[in-house]
This record gives C-alpha cells, structure tokens and sequence, in this order.
C-alpha cells in the first residue's frame, strides 16, 4: 500500500468511510514527514497538537456517520490564513508575534468539515513574488532537482510552500492564494494541481489582503479529483466578504466525468510568446491533441490585450497593496521599531515599515503609493483601470462566441534555480505572464501537470473557464489528466 | 518619465517607509524601471472605456445601519505592541 501521506484526499476519504484507516494514522503518517522534512522549508509553523486534536475529532465524526468529504483529511495552510492562536505572518517580519484571535472563513469551512490542519506554510512576503525568496522565514525548496544536479530550485511563489507540501507528500492539500498566479505557477513548478477560482468565490475575510480586487484563495493538490472535492470546501457565499458571491456551491466531484466530446477550446495566439522555450511550446502542442483526441473542438482565438497585463497588473496591484498594507503601522499588531529618544509618532511609522517589510513588499507599496499620488492617478492608476476593462472584454468576447475553456501554458519556463541575482525586479514579474490576465478578468483558472521537461522537471498546462464555471473546468482538466497520464513523484533527498 | 532621488524621498515619505539617502539612487533606479515597463499602457486608447470598479457586475449588498459586533476590547488588544489601560499606547502625537 502507498504511505499514507502519500494518499490523494479521494482515496484517504473513501479509506477513512470504509474504517480502513484513521485519521490518527493518515495525520501521524504527515507529521512524521514535515519532521523530516524541514531542508524544504515548506512548513514554517507546525501545530502537531492542534493536528492531533482534531484527527481525533474526526475520526469520532467518522464513527458517528457524519463525515463531510474532507472530515480527518491532514492538509497545510498558508501562512497568509489568519489562523485563531495559531502564528499568521504572511511570510512578514512585521506581523512577527501575531496570533489572530479569529479564524479566516476558508481555513474556519474546512475546520468545520473536519479537516485536520498540521501547520503553516512558507510563501513570499505578503504574497508578493513568483520564487518563495522574499519570506522572511528563508526560502522553501522545490522537492525536485533537474537531473542528477543538486541545485535547490525553486518551488514558486508565491504560494512555494504548499506546493513543496503538497509534492514532497507532506500533506494531502494546501490552501493557497492566487492574486497573478501564486497558485497556478507553484503547482505548475511541482507537478501539482492548482485551481484559482472564479474572484468571489471563496472569501477573502481572513486572509491577509495583497490586492483585494484580485485576490482569490484556492486548493492545491495531487489531483483533479482532489482540488473538487478540497475547492468546494473552502467555497461559498460569505456574508462578511462584501465581494463573496451569493451563489451555490455545486458538487465539483459529481461533474468529473471525462467527457468533453464537443466543447469548443480556444488557443490563444497572443500566448506564443517571442523567445518561449521549444519546450513549452511542445507541451502545449501535446495538450492540443489531448483534449483533441477526447473529443473536443480546438479554436484559434485572439484576446487582442493580452502584452498589456502585465503592466497593467503592476498598477493595479501595487496600489491596492500600497492602501492595504497602511495599516502596519506598529500600533495595533506585530512589530513596532525600537525608538530613540524623543521619536514622536511618524518615527514610529517610517523605522517600523523600514525594518518589517522586505525589499520587494517596499518597492511595491511605494510603486503603488506612487501610481495613486496627486498628478499621477489619471495617468497611470486610471488608465490601468480601463485597460483592465478591455482585458476581460477580450475573454467576454470569445466566451460569446462559443468558447467552452481555453488553454495555454502555465508558465513560461520549468522550475528555476533560487538564488539567481535579479537586477531587474521586472524580470521576475514575467513569470506570471500566463496567469495573471486571469486574475484581472476574476476568471477561473486551473494548472494541471502533463509533462516533464529534458532534465525531469514537471510542467504544467493552464485551463482557463468562464466565470462561475468552476466544475466545467474541472471536468476539462480531469480530461486533461488523464490524457497526460502524469504520474512521476520527486525522488526524495531531503 | 524619469524618477530622480528627490521624488523617491518623497514617495518614501509619502508610504511613510524611512529610506536611507545612501539607498535612494538604487530605489529611483527601481521605480524607473517598473515605471518604464508600466508605459507601455500608454500605446492604448482608452478615451471611451470606463475604468473597471468591480470584477463581477454586483451591485454591493447592503443591511440594516445596526450595531452587529462588538464588545472584545481584550480581544482586539491582544496583540498590540503597546496597549495599556486599555488602550493602544503610541508615541508623544503632539509636542
């Protein structure tokens, strides 16, 4: 039998109803792998008592009858959750020390289903960067290693940790947040799942705010399967998150059924990019034929925009981050600079941001305060706006003309080395060129892995669906799934 | 547009992050750079397209003015750096 930790969620779900295993086992068989896992980096929090706890709980659920699909289910959370007495950072110095007193609505639903969380995991400072190198915990670690090179690769950003988590069979799923592609690009670099739902679908009261109109929490998992059934429990209608959608939650699961003979897949041509690696542009020619060979009617598409979102992305998510991220200001939680004598209350403000945020979370939030500055609003923060608006004119578009999902690559690249020096900061941003028009149009997108590359990297595919369609989308990435036939697990060495 | 050391000071100022001025050459440099990429927006028009408010067309949900929380004064202090008597305790504001 495969270790226990090493379960998808459908089959330690079915094994648990059918009183084959605990939940006491299945947490014991993931706490015993963060244990030995700590050269990833990945889990930056372990709560091996509240873990304990709950699996207990569960597994008495089990035996009254009343389990829920993720009742005693062993996942991660990251660290951006606002967790109740439980060290939420969001990857920040400056929120050092804080322990929420509440519970994030995701992380309370899937409490509430029975989940059991075993700890918090690593991502970039606030969600800000596509390499997990900006956490002021360290870097976490790609699982895997291209060839027989020893080098640490990167796991993604920003979202890093739950995807090594998630790779390295540290837990059965992670919680991630995707605000340009934190979800998607780190599961594409480890061979995971990664759904970003619909904007309003999962609510955002709990979670430390990056950009709040892009903003979307979402699974990640081993599966198609899996990232149904965890999705549909971190979804729904959250009255204290005024832009959660009053809109039911269907059975995601119910509708995998493979079959997606007819449906109109659009590709578009704006996504060959100059100079993208023969790789990448084989493996998407392969996905082609895959959801070709199922049935499916492919079409080229034009989304016309597509070279402006980027920039587009950096006002507009810059300026929210740049409101948002005012109130850490070393009064109410979190760090608070030593002060010289006679520092009145602006000295206070200024050290405290200096020393508790991290390089790329300053740029950013001056880059923001910048866009949004007197002079400059209509320029750039305005006119960012209105791009915006044609971007997601572009998918409204091609949705009215029949287009069921489209596919495109997830990532312009495999897994790269950490510690690269970047001089340019706009270097980095171009690893979120794929995904991020999806978080500007509030799109569901989903990365499913359907190939390695040369060197035994994983790389993944990204299905983009129309709004609210989550389990349409899910049903074309099942098909993709199993087409591609992905099964290859990191060789362990940490 | 290019950004020189005194406009960096004064975003700096104005995000109310204290930037050394041995580090403003490098952080203009920056902001050049992330502000080059962002020109690109320029190439549009834009003249008749009305700036995006709201990802999903909603119209924002609304209920009675009535007081609905409250009461956690310990609650809300509890992870305060400084809170005393109750309060959140902060430098001298005013000399």
């Amino acid at each position: 039998m495969t270790d226990l930790n090493a379960l998808t969620i459908a089959e330690a779900r079915d094994a648990l109803r059918k009183g084959e295993v605990t939940s006491v086992e299945l947490t014991e068989a993931c706490l015993k792998a963060i244990e030995g896992a700590d050269a990833l980096g990945a889990v930056v929090h372990k709560t091996p008592e509240i873990a304990r706890q709950r699996a207990a709980a569960a597994d008495a659920r089990i035996r009254a009858g009343d389990a829920p699909s993720m009742c005693g289910i062993p996942v991660g959370i990251k660290d951006l959750f606002c967790t109740e007495g439980v060290a939420s950072q969001a990857g920040s110095k400056i929120l050092e020390g804080f322990r929420p007193e509440y519970e994030s609505t995701v992380s309370a639903q899937l409490r509430d289903a029975g989940a059991v969380m075993l700890g918090k995991l690593n991502m970039d400072e606030f969600a800000m960067g596509s390499s997990n190198e900006t956490s002021v915990y360290g870097n976490a670690v790609n699982p895997w290693r291209a060839g027989n090179s020893e080098a640490a690769l990167t796991p993604g950003g920003s979202s890093g940790g739950s995807a090594a988590a998630v790779a390295a069979d540290l837990c059965l799923g992670a919680t991630g947040t995707d605000t340009g592609g934190s979800i998607r690009q780190p599961a594409a670099f480890t061979g995971t799942v990664g759904l970003k739902p619909t904007y309003g679908r999962c609510s955002r009261w709990g979670i430390v705010a990056f950009a709040s109109s892009l903003d979307q929490a979402g699974p990640m998992t081993r599966t198609v399967r899996d990232a149904a059934i965890m999705g549909a429990a971190m979804m729904g209608h959250d009255p204290k998150d005024s832009t959660s959608a009053d809109l039911p939650v269907p059975d995601f699961e119910a509708m995998l059924t493979g079959d997606i003979r007819g449906k109109v897949i659009g590709i578009p041509g704006e996504y060959r990019m100059d100079g993208m690696p023969g790789e990448i542009e084989t493996l998407w020619t392969q996905g082609i034929e895959m959801l070709k060979d199922a049935g499916a009617e492919l079409r080229d598409i034009t989304l016309p925009h597509t070279k402006y979102a980027l920039p587009t992305y950096y006002v507009i998510a810059p300026a929210e981050a740049s409101s948002n991220l005012a109130r850490y200001d070393g009064v109410r939680y979190g760090y608070r600079a030593t002060l010289e004598q006679g520092d009145g209350v602006t000295e206070m403000y200024e050290k405290t941001r200096a020393e508790g945020f991290g390089d790329e979370v300053k740029r950013r939030v001056m880059i923001g305060t910048y866009v949004l500055s007197a002079g400059f609003y209509d320029a750039y923060y305005n006119r960012a706006r209105k791009v915006r608006a044609l971007i997601k004119r572009d998918f409204e578009t091609v949705f009215a003309e029949g287009i069921d999902a489209i596919l495109t690559p997830a990532t312009p690249s495999a897994a790269f080395e950490l510690g690269q020096q970047h001089v340019d900061p706009v270097e980095m941003y171009l690893n979120d060129v794929f995904t991020v028009t999806v978080n500007l149009a509030g799109l569901p997108g989903v990365a499913v892995p359907t190939g390695l590359d040369a060197r035994g990297l994983p790389l993944g595919l990204q299905l983009i669906g129309r709004p609210w369609e989550e389990g349409e989308l899910l049903n074309t990435a099942y098909a993709l799934e199993k087409a591609a036939g992905f099964v290859a697990k990191p060789a362990k060495w940490w | 547009m290019s950004i020189d050391t005194t406009t960096a000071a004064k975003v700096a100022k104005l995000a109310r992050i204290r930037v050394d001025d041995e580090d403003l050459p490098a952080l203009a440099q920056d902001f050049n750079a992330i502000l080059g990429f962002i020109e690109q927006l320029g190439e549009l028009d834009v003249d008749d397209v009305e700036p995006m408010t709201s990802v999903t067309p909603m119209r924002l949900p609304r209920r009675e003015d009535v007081v609905t929380d409250g009461g956690q004064q310990a609650k809300i202090l509890a992870n305060a750096p400084d809170a005393r008597e109750g309060f959140f305790a902060v430098p001298k504001v005013v000399e």
